[in-house]
């Protein structure tokens, strides 16, 4: 009797989850019919428009002709190289630097650290603003990609940290008697063992800068220079706005995201749990 | 000899602290610190970018305060975007997250599934989505016009606008949920079993287990919810642009819009501080409350 009221509960967990992901996925899947769309035919609720419009992807990826996606796909792939190997590289030094050496104030430090986490981005952003404008660095990527090399940030750091605190300090001491210095324990041993979290981290960076919207419309104004997220806003300021391209290219533009997601899939929700969030 | 030795390693591992934190050291210097000085600085002065900043006293601080109907209408806005978006998500995640933390077959499936749209979470490609779905002659309408009901511009509405935008957030509900997924792992099972064996049933164990072992993750989720909500930007700035009359005027956007919009980067400034203190004000304020409803181990199990 317990293992039938046991397969119940599991089929009942079945459809309850299947209906929820469906409902959760709706959207999407209507976003992708929606790009096959005219925009007449957009507002009908059938999913699946009766002719595909094809066109609406390759007329969309030329956009205005003077540059095409293919630009700005790659603007925003570059910057995005450079910003995870920042935040892959400096949040693995500085979070062995406070997870694994003694130093003067690293308490202190540790929570400056942490506070900054809490500090709304509004606060910095004026004054962040005028120091870039004051060196002539607006309307480049250095505003964007250089916070990443500075730690990466402090969740990321915090991240790792907990990560290090896991590793035997065993391996630490070996190394020590080898001769190692603490620059060489980190390189040989730390860092290498810390690669499922650094995919984390490379994960997060890589879908949290594609989608940070603010810092790209407020640092790069010319064309030549749009991320992805940016000519996607031209699109909207059109006066007459071609829906259906416009949605076929914003569905593409969620795709690196998607496919760096599927990429590491395992790492990234077990790289959360197993890093341990305890209060 | 030993504390010799012991002395200079410590000097060793302190010019080696530094080194491999500095990275971040001068980020902080460079990105926040100094930002935060100028910031204050702006605050009390009037300054367009293009001529020097001159000073104007507390005149933006009170012109916030006591002229500016604008800051008052986007103020409660957010308030009002805060109230209702957090708990909501906050509610949904922890029941998805209990419903997810099983072992059966296709449960990464699911996680994936229902992760999905967080993925793609403040992107313009999901403000585009979901602009033209709610729009007038978008999807959502249509299929209310098959059970007869007349749907209306929901984001064109000033009624159903703010509505509009809780909701997509609610949607994005995933990665509040994966840190309550993080915190059920953790739960000792051993728990649990005791528990069957003096007879408590599964709501039982769920008020008395789950919840006050969750309770330092809920907090965790609470404050950065909250911190999160107060700078929802981009769907504000995309789906509505604040409109209409005002609805959506999140505090972000009026700040965005103060400072590089009209470059009044001293106003803003002042803007940039009040949102700081309330955020400070209400996150110390869940520190107190935290202390009646928040469950940690060590205390020895003074759950209240």
């Amino acid at each position: 009797m317990n293992t039938s009221r046991r397969t119940f509960a599991g089929t009942a967990n079945h459809i309850v989850l299947t209906v929820l992901s469906l409902l959760m996925l709706y959207p999407v899947f209507w976003w992708v019919g929606a790009s096959l769309k005219t925009t007449a035919e957009m507002s009908l609720p059938a999913i699946w428009p009766k002719t595909p419009i094809w066109s609406n992807y390759s007329k969309g990826w030329s956009f205005t002709g003077e540059y095409t996606f293919t630009h700005f796909f790659g603007n925003t792939l570059l910057m995005e190289c450079w910003n995870v190997l920042g935040a892959v590289i400096t949040s693995a030094i500085v979070a062995y630097g406070f997870g694994r050496l003694r130093f003067k104030l690293r308490g202190f430090w540790f929570s400056i650290l942490l506070l900054t986490m809490m500090l709304p981005g509004q606060v910095t952003v004026v004054p962040q603003y005028i120091l870039y404008n004051n060196f002539g660095l607006v309307d480049s990527y250095i505003p964007l990609v250089l916070p990443h090399f500075f730690g990466g940030g402090a969740f990321f750091i915090f991240l790792l940290v907990q990560f290090i605190r896991g590793i035997p300090r065993e391996l630490d001491e070996a190394a020590k008697i080898d001769g190692s210095s603490v620059y060489g324990i980190f390189a040989r041993i730390v860092f290498p063992l810390l690669k499922p979290s650094l995919v984390t981290v490379a994960i997060f960076t890589f879908i949290w800068s594609w989608d940070d919207f603010f810092g790209q419309v407020l640092y790069l104004s010319s064309v030549s220079k749009y991320t992805v997220g940016l000519a996607l806003r031209m699109f909207v300021d059109q006066f007459e706005i071609q829906w259906g391209q416009l949605l076929a290219m914003s569905l593409l533009s969620i795709v690196p995201s998607v496919v760096v997601f599927f990429l590491a899939q395992k790492h990234f929700v077990e790289g959360i749990a197993t890093t341990g969030l305890k209060g | 000899m030993t504390a010799l030795r012991k002395k200079k390693h410590t000097g060793e591992t302190n010019v080696a602290g530094y080194v491999f934190i500095s990275p971040w050291l001068i980020g902080l210097l460079l990105l926040t610190v100094w930002p935060i000085a100028q910031s204050i600085y702006l605050s009390f002065t009037d300054y367009s970018l293009l001529e020097d900043p001159k000073w104007v006293g507390g005149a933006n601080y009170s012109n916030i305060l006591f002229n500016d109907s604008v800051f008052r209408k986007s103020l409660s806005v957010t308030f009002a975007f805060v109230l209702f978006s957090v708990p909501l998500k906050l509610f949904f995640s922890l029941m998805v997250a209990l419903l997810l933390n099983k072992n059966m077959r296709g449960i990464h499936l699911y996680r994936t599934a229902i992760y999905f749209p967080s993925l793609i979470g403040g992107s313009i490609a999901v403000s585009v989505l979901w602009r033209n779905m709610f729009g007038l002659d978008g999807y959502i309408n249509q299929v209310l016009a098959w059970f007869g009901i007349q749907g209306i511009g929901w984001i064109t509405n000033p009624h159903t606008a703010l509505g509009t935008l809780i909701l997509l957030g609610t949607w994005q509900f995933g990665s509040t949920m994966v840190i309550f997924l993080a915190g059920l792992k953790q739960i000792p099972q051993d728990l649990y079993e005791s528990s069957a064996v003096d007879g408590a049933g599964r709501a039982r164990q769920f008020f008395h287990i789950t919840l006050p072992m969750l309770s330092p993750v809920m907090f965790f989720n609470l404050v950065l919810g909250i911190i999160g909500s107060f700078q929802m930007f981009t769907s504000a700035f995309i789906i509505t642009k604040g409109g209409p009359i005002n609805s959506t005027y999140m505090y972000a956007l009026f700040l965005f819009e103060q400072a590089f919009k009209h470059y009044h980067m001293g106003y803003a400034s002042a803007l940039a501080w009040i949102l700081l203190v309330i955020i400070a004000a209400l996150t110390g304020l869940n520190f107190l409350a935290s202390r009646y409803w928040v469950f940690y181990e060590s205390d020895g199990g003074k759950a209240k």
